[in-house]
């Protein structure tokens, strides 16, 4: 049996990993989820959250500000809208992001769609706790 | 005859051009390869994409559920052309390429009886299109300051179209630009991309039944919107290599065109000064058989 699958982490401007990996961590839109070799093909969206790479060679962490994931078989593609390494995370990366999300929630409570400024609490929500998982 | 010292000013002036032209014709190859390279990035990425909409398309597709994006919204009464063009001109004959195709399309679609509506990125083309069609202009947007193109940009253009669309202003949207083939080819093109059509390039694992989480519809509804916005983000960085590419060629034709200028001149210039001192010559010659 194969104990590793391919693991490729795409962004619209570049592909940041692509190696073989034992398990995979990612924040799905409905929970956590890991991914190991052999996991039943699935496409999943993804909320603002950290995705945990463990291979071989050691493990790694992204943060990833939503996309979506799909896992086959014998891999799994994330595509993130924005990915970056967490070693290169920073609190400034963190506030414009909690800024981004917060002008948007503001933004939706101007409207009257009730679903869009749910939306958009959640998203301020996960990008906050984001901040406090990571303890910066 | 033109007097020596204009042959010489003429001869200067085109000397500075031809070093002018040489000097774009290299930035641009240095900066065509930077947009090649951010080109080539983006492919995974686009490519996976729409493998997995071409999958989600083709289940959901069919219902009335599915979202107005990939179904349209039953018309075709309205259409919005997005005409994507560089912000600077000297790039040969980019973008009035992108326009004639943009205004051809247009009056196409006019005869037909339909309304055309155009949204502008990029100045040159905005300056193109403006006698024919500005009457038609609903917006522009402008990328001048941009140093970098950056997914960002794409975002926000498609969250304008995207905004204009759910405002019920228009029916189907084409985006224009050109593909990048190489230094020579780059090919205007037009795509549609509201309601979305998606080629599924790899088509390999097409048979793989997935799970979906949440829904289908779910999924289709949160990956539409960036769709159009990784189509957006494409064209963009296609525009981009096409745009270095053509400036490239268009500068070195330029400064071929410069050097055999300079050749003509100096041949010119010889000739008339020659022509001068046998003059003088005859003059003083002329002048001792008279006395």
């Amino acid at each position: 049996m194969a104990n590793t699958m391919q693991f490729d982490l795409v962004s619209p401007e570049r592909s940041l990993a692509s190696l073989s990996a034992t398990a995979v961590q990612l924040p799905g839109a409905d929970g956590d989820m890991t991914a190991m070799p052999d996991h039943a093909p699935t496409i999943t969206t993804l909320r603002p959250g950290i995705l945990k790479v463990e291979a071989p060679e050691g493990s790694s962490e992204y943060l990833v500000t939503g996309g979506f994931a799909q896992i086959n078989g014998d891999g799994l593609s994330v595509l993130a809208e924005k990915a970056i390494p967490v070693a290169e995370v920073t609190r400034s990366h963190l506030d414009d992001l909690v800024a981004e999300a917060r002008a948007s929630h503001e933004a939706a409570k101007a409207g009257d769609d009730q679903t869009i400024v749910d939306d958009a609490a959640k998203l301020l929500a996960d990008m906050e706790a984001l901040g406090t998982h990571m303890s910066l | 005859m033109p007097n020596l010292k204009d042959l010489k000013n003429r001869i200067e002036s085109v000397k500075s051009t031809r070093k002018i032209t040489k000097a774009m014709q290299m930035v641009a190859a240095a900066k065509l390869r930077r947009a090649q390279e951010s080109a080539e990035a983006s492919r995974p990425y686009a490519e996976r994409f729409n493998a997995v909409m071409a999958g989600l398309a083709a289940s959901v597709g069919g219902s009335d559920s599915a979202p107005k994006l990939l179904r349209g919204t039953g018309s075709d009464d309205v259409h919005l052309l997005v005409v994507m063009t560089a912000e600077r001109g000297l790039c040969g004959g980019f973008n009035s390429s992108i326009a004639k195709l943009a205004r051809v399309k247009a009056e196409e679609l006019r005869l037909k009886g339909k309304t055309v509506k155009v949204l502008t990125v990029g100045k040159k083309g905005r300056d193109a299109l403006k006698r024919d069609l500005g009457d038609l202009f609903v917006g522009h947007i402008d990328l001048s300051e941009v140093k970098r193109l950056g997914y960002t940009n794409a975002q926000d253009i498609a969250k304008d179209v995207l905004s204009r669309f759910d405002g019920g202003e228009f029916d189907v949207a084409t985006i224009f630009y050109s593909k990048f083939v190489n230094v020579v080819t780059q090919i205007p093109t037009a795509q549609q991309v509201i309601p979305a059509s998606f080629e599924d390039t790899e088509g390999d694992d097409s048979d793989a039944v997935f799970d979906y989480e949440p829904s289908e519809e779910a999924i289709l509804a949160d990956l539409l919107p960036k769709g159009v916005a990784t189509a957006i983000f494409s064209a963009l960085l296609e525009n981009g290599a096409s745009e270095q590419g053509a400036r490239m060629s268009a500068m070195d034709n330029a400064t071929r065109n410069a050097g055999e200028m300079i050749d003509k001149l100096t041949i010119q210039y010889n000739r008339s000064r020659q022509a001068v001192i046998t003059n003088e010559l005859i003059e003083i010659i002329s002048g001792a058989e008279a006395l």
